[in-house]
């Protein structure tokens, strides 16, 4: 018990008081490393495992520390009054989160064990055997599908998608955890109304799935890639316009049983 | 469990018409009040003082014009032009004729005042020099505490200058008994009177002078009852006819007789509201719990179908746009500290019933309505929170909040009740509290408060920490020995809470010695018939007549403090990377950044000190030149870049206000060093002292007054307000913000502390965003927070209204316990308030 407190892992970043992801005020602790490399990431900085020296605001800045899980609930935890009264907790990001599942694990457990609701951002990139030895101490899995064609999957994020909609489909199965879909609605990449439907109608046939979240490209991420010393793949790419958002929910619920939500 | 209805109604065409009469123009100063009061005085020479005030207060109502304001349903204005403001003498007047000409054009409060208005109240005044409140005080205290006030370790300006206020009445009385039920409750304490009572004279004098001011109220309303009828006779208008038909017969019966309908309890309530400013110059005369007493009134009038809810909310609607038409002018020092012509008179809805039940009804709601529809800084809107409160009432408080009018401000029952409980007042009555002012806790009619005695600059006794009790070339406070003697954080700490020490008691002599000089010279007999037990113990509140008494000064500057003593503790004692005397050269040379022209102003005057003390000629010469090689001086490239270093090590110090326990419990100790002390000394009311942490807008000025602080602050630039960390040093997001100010010990400052917090917009949005408000809010409460406020703007749009004030007149901001126009705030204090973090969504 005393050893998984003493798991260490690799982040770049808490953010507390977090309330556009996911129910209520959550504290996010995002761990650093990534198995993806996506065009539109916005948080580049989090897709190499390694310590990076990002320059924001004309100051350096070191991204990435390596921390215990017990260090990191001393943070968690001095929200809690907050998350009590508003049904938040922590929320885990990345990155992807799997990469790092020891850790992973002993941070939702640590939170569970003091009744923190738990959520977690993630492809599911990974053995579904990890998973599901975290899935247990896990309330909300809030998981990403960018595209259902593996090819055009690939393309954009140098990984095939086969591997994760499977997980996707024994995530569901298992029941043991509140499975919400989200996807990146990408200027070019899966900006179409088939294309959103596919990914939502795949969502609809899992059991237990009720929620899908459709979160429009932005580029605030730009910045970063600049202060990494990255060309930004995205180039002048516009973000989808809330009447087109707007269109692809209508879309959604009228050819699926999903609640659709813009934004997370 | 109380049933109501949350609905909101819509606004009437009326309320937008009124509003914009009432800020068609600059508020104007007037002179009746001060040539009535004279008149007066003049003819009672010789008679006892509370008799003279009730005389004075009826020669006054008989004759100060009135004015009924185009489509009003509730009337009775102090001023014939909207806003303006009468003055009072009786307490000073020296700073204003000294104003005369820059009242106009000042950048805090400008008040217009015609050549003829000077003249008239130049011929008033005269007759007071030597009566006045001030003056009686100032002789009144120790000669160590006018030093200390020239020094500037704290202001006691408000009594000193003016009438006390601070107060919430017995309205509910009013309500049911009438005046005429007051004046019945006086003449059976006069029939109960023996002739061997030790009182006699003094209780006999007293309630006398209770009947004549009760009279003169009742005589003052049937003075509108007469212009509402000759009004109407003169309309053509049907509809505004009746109105003023039934105006007319209202303000014949009440406030003499007992209310008989909503629209009467209204009418009552108002000529209280406001006669009582016009007894005493005095502000923050607090309505309190209006959901509460005029509830009953409401209840019945709905039940038996004589009233709809929509004429009862534009009722209210009327009451908020009368409570906007008062207005105050304040010397120029004290309109900064209080900028926004604001009378702070807060109102405040929710929390619990004496028994502990919620509270929560109709009106309870239609207050916020009515501050959504009047959208104006008054009154003073609060909520009372605790844990059973009302979901929906909270959901309403919080869209208030988001329209950024920066109201209502929120209350901890759960903190305040205890507290109040701690200083003896008893749990039904501290259930029933209210809030006067900004953020000061007491129970209605039961209490003189002196909730705002003064203002503590906590920076100060640090500073003669490092100057050993110098300040400007002279003695100015204790010393402590040479701060580059000590040898441990502990004797540094040990000097800085003995600095503290002396210096209130210093602050205590001053404001014992107001309280006094209030007592003798201006016992206020309307306001003492409303507050318990005055007519019982037959003296005026002023002389002790309240059933609890408080002296409440305010500290400020907690953060500050707090990360001043860390820089101390971490930079020179523990890591040894400053020495003492570095940092003692680095913070008289304002860390290298430079003088500006106070400093130099100050040296100025220390130079011509010494040359006289040394028999030689000042002239305007020496002076001038003085100046300009302090503005102008130039310190070695090496010296410059050390306090540079110094600068930047501090900046990468821990700061109090994002959850860091080590710096939190510095802030949390040094706030006890000025609330443990006070609470030990009394006043001559028979009350004790009681601490509250927060500045108002005092800690612009204030903090102008004093010298770069160990925590990285330069020179004349702000202090945090209240409770809160320092501007900008808040970077863990506002959770951690409310959990560091969390853990100062705000029960013992049971006078009140002040949390302001700006929130983005966007932190707000939709249903979610005003959810997650509330569980901020509710967090932060359950860690025994008292008060929390917010800002709810975007710096832009701040930016932008200081660029263009004249496209942004009706922007609303929370300034400190209360909201003020953006626009109308001086130039400084708007910087302050862009300063302040915005708690926006980084992400």
């Amino acid at each position: 018990m005393e050893d998984d407190k003493k798991i260490s892992g690799r982040i770049f970043d808490i953010q507390r008081y977090s309330i556009h992801d996911g129910v209520g005020i959550r504290t996010i602790v995002f761990l650093k490393g990534c198995a993806l490399r996506c065009r539109w990431c916005c948080n580049p900085e989090s897709q190499s495992f390694d310590i990076e020296t990002m320059v924001i605001n004309g100051k350096k800045k070191i991204m990435g520390k390596d921390v215990t899980v017990e260090e990191v609930m001393e943070t968690v935890k001095r929200d809690m009054p907050y998350y009590s009264r508003s049904d938040g907790g922590l929320t885990l990001s990345g990155g992807e989160s799997l990469l790092q599942p020891d850790f992973a694990r002993g941070l939702l457990k640590a939170a569970k064990e003091l009744g923190i609701n738990t959520a977690m951002e993630s492809m599911g990139f990974a053995k579904y055997e990890t998973i599901a030895s975290i899935l247990p101490y896990l309330d909300v899995y809030l998981m990403d599908i960018k595209h259902m064609n593996p090819s055009k999957h690939a393309d954009y994020t140098q990984k095939s998608n086969e591997l994760m909609l499977e997980n996707a489909r024994k995530i569901a199965a298992s029941g043991q955890t509140e499975l919400i879909i989200r996807v990146p609605v990408i200027p070019g990449f899966n900006d179409t109304e088939e294309e959103i439907l596919d990914i939502a109608r795949f969502a609809d046939s899992l059991p237990g799935v009720k929620q899908i979240h459709l979160l429009p490209y932005h580029s605030f991420g730009r910045g970063k890639y600049e202060g990494l010393g990255r060309e930004y793949p995205m180039g002048e790419a516009v973000p989808p316009s809330n009447e087109k958002m707007q269109q692809f929910k209508e879309r959604v619920e009228r050819n699926t049983a999903l609640y659709c939500q813009i934004g997370g | 469990m109380m049933m109501y209805n949350p609905t909101p109604i819509a606004k009437s065409e009326r309320i937008k018409r009124m509003v914009d009469h009432l800020f068609a123009k600059m508020p104007e100063i007037e002179a009746a009040r001060a040539q009535l009061i004279t008149q007066s005085y003049q003819a009672t020479e010789g008679q006892p003082t509370v008799i003279r005030k009730a005389k004075a207060f009826e020669h006054i109502l008989k004759h100060l014009p009135i004015i009924i304001r185009p489509e009003e349903l509730i009337v009775g204005s102090t001023t014939l032009a909207p806003r303006g403001c009468q003055t009072y003498p009786e307490f000073s007047y020296e700073w204003l004729e000294a104003e005369f000409d820059t009242v106009a054009t000042r950048s805090a409060d400008p008040f217009y005042i015609s050549e003829d208005t000077k003249k008239k109240l130049k011929e008033a005044n005269a007759y007071w020099k030597g009566k006045t409140t001030s003056e009686l005080a100032t002789s009144y205290m120790a000669p160590e505490t006018l030093r200390a006030m020239e020094h500037n370790f704290f202001t006691p300006g408000n009594y000193f200058y003016n009438g006390v206020g601070h107060v919430t009445v017995h309205y509910d009385q009013v309500l049911e008994l009438g005046l005429k039920g007051i004046k019945e409750k006086a003449r059976k304490e006069m029939a109960d009177c023996s002739f061997g009572d030790a009182n006699y004279a003094a209780k006999m004098t007293f309630l006398e002078a209770v009947l004549i001011s009760c009279d003169a109220v009742i005589t003052y309303a049937k003075r509108y009852a007469i212009l509402a009828a000759s009004m109407a006779e003169r309309e053509t208008n049907v509809t505004r006819k009746k109105e003023l038909l039934e105006i007319s017969r209202i303000c014949d019966r009440v406030p003499e007789n007992p209310a008989q309908s909503f629209q009467e309890a209204c009418q009552s309530f108002w000529f209280i509201q406001q006669l009582l400013q016009v007894e005493s110059s005095g502000h923050s005369i607090s309505p309190g719990r209006f959901d509460q007493y005029m509830y009953p009134f409401y209840e019945k009038d709905i039940l038996s179908g004589r009233l709809t809810r929509e004429y009862a909310q534009e009722l209210i609607d009327c009451i908020w746009v009368k409570l906007n038409d008062l207005n105050k002018c304040r010397d120029a020092a004290s309109a900064e500290g209080f900028a926004g012509y604001s009378l702070f008179q807060n109102l405040i809805v929710g929390g619990q019933t004496a028994e502990g039940r919620d509270a929560t009804n109709d009106l309870s709601f239609m207050c916020i309505t009515a501050s959504e529809h009047v959208f104006l800084p008054q009154p003073s809107l609060s909520i009372r929170v605790w844990n059973g409160s009302s979901r929906e009432l909270l959901m309403r408080a919080a869209q208030l909040t988001r329209t950024g009018i920066g109201l209502p401000a929120y209350y901890n029952d759960e903190v305040i009740i205890p507290a109040l409980v701690n200083r003896g007042i008893s749990m039904e009555d501290a259930r029933n509290y209210n809030i006067i002012g900004c953020v000061e806790p007491q129970v209605s009619g039961k209490t003189d408060g002196w909730h705002d005695a003064a203002f503590f600059n906590m920076c100060r006794p640090l500073e003669m920490v490092f100057s050993n009790g110098y300040d400007r070339g002279e003695l100015a406070s204790i010393q402590t020995g040479d701060v580059e003697g000590f040898r441990t954080f502990e004797e540094f700490y040990e000097a800085y809470r003995q600095q503290m020490e002396y210096n209130i008691s210093l602050l205590v002599n001053a404001d014992n010695a107001i309280d006094k000089a209030h007592a003798t010279l201006c016992p206020l007999p309307f306001e003492s018939c409303l507050v318990e037990d005055c007519m019982k113990r037959g003296i005026s509140a002023q002389e002790g007549g309240a059933i609890y008494n408080f002296t409440g000064p305010q500290g400020f500057g907690i953060a500050n403090v707090a990360d001043s003593l860390y820089t101390v503790k971490k930079l020179v004692f523990e890591e040894k990377k400053v020495t003492m005397r570095e940092l003692k050269r680095a913070l008289e040379m304002n860390y290298g950044k430079g003088f500006d022209a106070i400093t130099a102003g100050e040296v100025a005057v220390q130079v011509g000190k010494s040359l006289k003390a040394a028999g030689q000629e000042v002239t305007p010469e020496i002076i001038a030149l003085t100046i300009k090689q302090v503005l102008n001086m130039e310190l070695p490239q090496a010296e410059k870049k050390r306090y540079q270093e110094i600068l930047d090590m501090i900046d990468e110090l821990p700061k109090f206000g994002n959850d860091i326990d080590e710096v939190d419990t510095l802030a949390r100790e040094a706030a006890y060093l000025y609330t443990r002390p006070l609470e030990k000394y009394t006043n001559p009311r028979g009350g004790s002292f009681q601490a509250g942490l927060y500045p108002v807008s005092a800690n612009v000025p204030l903090g102008a007054q004093t010298g770069a602080t160990p925590d990285g602050r330069l020179a004349h630039t702000p202090v945090a307000d209240g409770v809160s960390p320092t501007s900008g040093r808040d970077v863990n997001g506002p959770t951690a913000a409310c959990n560091s100010v969390a853990k100062l010990d705000h029960a013992i400052a049971s006078n009140g502390t002040l949390f302001n917090m700006k929130m983005h917009p966007t932190a707000m949005s939709g249903q979610k965003g005003l959810e997650n408000f509330i569980s901020l809010i509710r967090g932060y409460f359950d860690q025994k927070g008292m008060h929390m406020q917010f800002n709810v703007v975007d710096r832009q749009t701040l930016l932008e209204a200081q660029k263009h004030p004249e496209k942004y007149s009706g922007l609303v901001v929370r300034v400190a316990g209360y909201s003020a126009l953006f626009t109308t705030l001086s130039k400084s204090l708007q910087d302050d308030i862009i300063r302040r973090t915005e708690q926006a969504v980084n992400r």
